[in-house]
């Protein structure tokens, strides 16, 4: 195995084009590293991209949107007090990663492109509507997180490509997002299940926007239209909030595996998503005031 | 191919020879011969082997040698000031907050880690920050009041430099 740490965004897509198939991207490397311990064939050439500015930075342009470089580490995000408080979602899922050795070096690009259906950050980035800067040998193309993962540790770019930044939209005013997952214990364990809500209230506290997302219970990350389409229009309110719960577990498609039983994640998944709904419903109205 | 690498290591220029696959905790280890640094796991889940890269607080099993290049690196055999331990230490021998000792190296970088960050840490605080660093032996309630303790002193001891 070669190892290559470029500088510039450029010799990126060159040394993966080069290697033909056989290059690999290292951010943090937490779960690569994890993985060749375990014996996975090694790449020709692996890639670090950590010294390289555009994907070790944060950006706050003055539309209010964000631009995190997809190396930046879990500690790294969570001390910029801006982006925690404009994302507070996002950030609290990364924030869950591991332990304060992992958020020394895992970031959110890692935690994307390693493609787990269990990742912590996913739901939160797909339910805030982040897109992804790719680059490769051909060209640039933004897309957005929903469109990343095609199948658990697949994802749709091309072996010359790899994710630069992940860009967070302007937000309206009285606007939110939150994460929670469970785990068997408090801390250092993988996602059961995991919901992210993402809502904007009007000035009378009703939901006027609203994007809901899970992990851990279907091969892929979800977005459930279907559950948004229930808290549009509401307050959050108690009966509301019930219908909601059995809409996102409705939605589900787990597995059953040692982390969880199928009725018990499709359960699961519907209790987080209705208390994530109403933190970020909190954070929101607070937002407001 | 082997490669050239120059860091600092607990404040002194060191420079090694590795392969592109090496991890930290190899070349530590077996190169330069810093087994203060523990290898538990290899997969980054029980912190034995954390270290100090560029001031933030690592598994040096999921770090690749090669990485290090002008990197700073503390371990475990930076603690001690010569002869005189570091409060943590002392804190630990104190309390016996060890049996086996294989996860107190890790234990003690990480602790310290909390402490320059956080000089009054909660109980609550110390626990979540130390979720990262497995001890099979104690229970960790030791290591907490250890870590507790050594905080106390450190800020009485700061606290009376300064006045």
């Amino acid at each position: 195995m070669q190892y290559q740490a470029p500088t510039d965004l450029a010799d990126v897509a060159a040394l993966l084009a080069s290697a033909d198939g056989k290059g690999r991207v290292m951010a943090g490397g937490t779960d690569l590293l994890a993985r060749f311990a375990a014996g996975m064939p090694k790449p020709d050439v692996l890639v670090d991209i950590k010294h390289i500015a555009e994907l070790m930075d944060i950006e706050q342009a003055s539309d209010g949107s964000f631009t995190v470089g997809a190396a930046v580490c879990g500690a790294a995000i969570s001390e910029h007090a801006a982006l925690c408080s404009a994302w507070p979602g996002v950030t609290e899922a990364m924030d869950l990663i591991g332990s304060v050795q992992i958020q020394g070096r895992a970031s959110l690009g890692g935690n994307l492109c390693n493609a787990s259906p269990a990742a912590d950050a996913v739901p939160a980035l797909i339910a805030a509507g982040a897109i992804c800067r790719i680059l490769g040998s051909q060209g640039e193309r933004q897309v957005s997180v929903a469109d990343i993962i095609c199948s658990p540790g697949k994802t749709c770019l091309d072996s010359d490509e790899f994710v630069v930044s992940l860009y967070l939209p302007p937000r309206p005013p009285r606007s939110a997002d939150a994460y929670l997952r469970l785990i068997p214990r408090s801390e250092m364990d993988i996602a059961v299940a995991g919901a992210a809500v993402n809502l904007t209230l009007d000035s009378a506290d009703v939901v006027v926007a609203a994007t809901i997302a899970l992990g851990a219970v279907s091969p892929v990350p979800l977005l459930v239209p279907r559950a948004a389409d229930v808290i549009l229009g509401s307050k959050l309110e108690a009966d509301v909030m019930t219908r909601f719960k059995s809409v996102v577990s409705a939605s589900c498609r787990p597995i059953n595996d040692k982390r969880g039983t199928i009725d018990y994640r499709n359960h699961v998944a519907g209790v987080l998503a209705a208390r994530a709904a109403l933190i970020a419903g909190k954070r929101a109205a607070r937002e407001g005031l | 191919m082997k490669q050239h690498i120059c860091t600092h290591i607990n404040g002194e220029a060191t420079e090694f020879l590795c392969d592109a696959a090496d991890t930290l905790l190899q070349v530590l280890r077996d190169n330069l011969r810093l087994t203060g640094t523990k290898e538990g796991c290899g997969t980054g889940d029980c912190g034995a082997c954390s270290v100090m890269l560029n001031d933030r607080l690592v598994c040096s099993c999921l770090v690749l040698a090669v990485e290090a290049q002008h990197s700073q690196i503390e371990t475990v055999e930076g603690l001690a000031n010569g002869d005189s331990l570091h409060p943590l230490q002392q804190a630990f021998l104190d309390h016996a907050a060890l049996q086996c000792g294989i996860c107190t190296p890790g234990l003690l970088v990480a602790a310290k880690a909390l402490l320059d960050h956080n000089p009054s840490p909660s109980e609550s605080e110390v626990r979540f920050w130390i979720a990262g660093n497995l001890c099979r032996c104690t229970g960790y309630d030791k290591i907490v009041r250890a870590i507790l303790a050594a905080a106390d002193n450190m800020r009485t001891t700061h606290d009376g430099a300064q006045s």
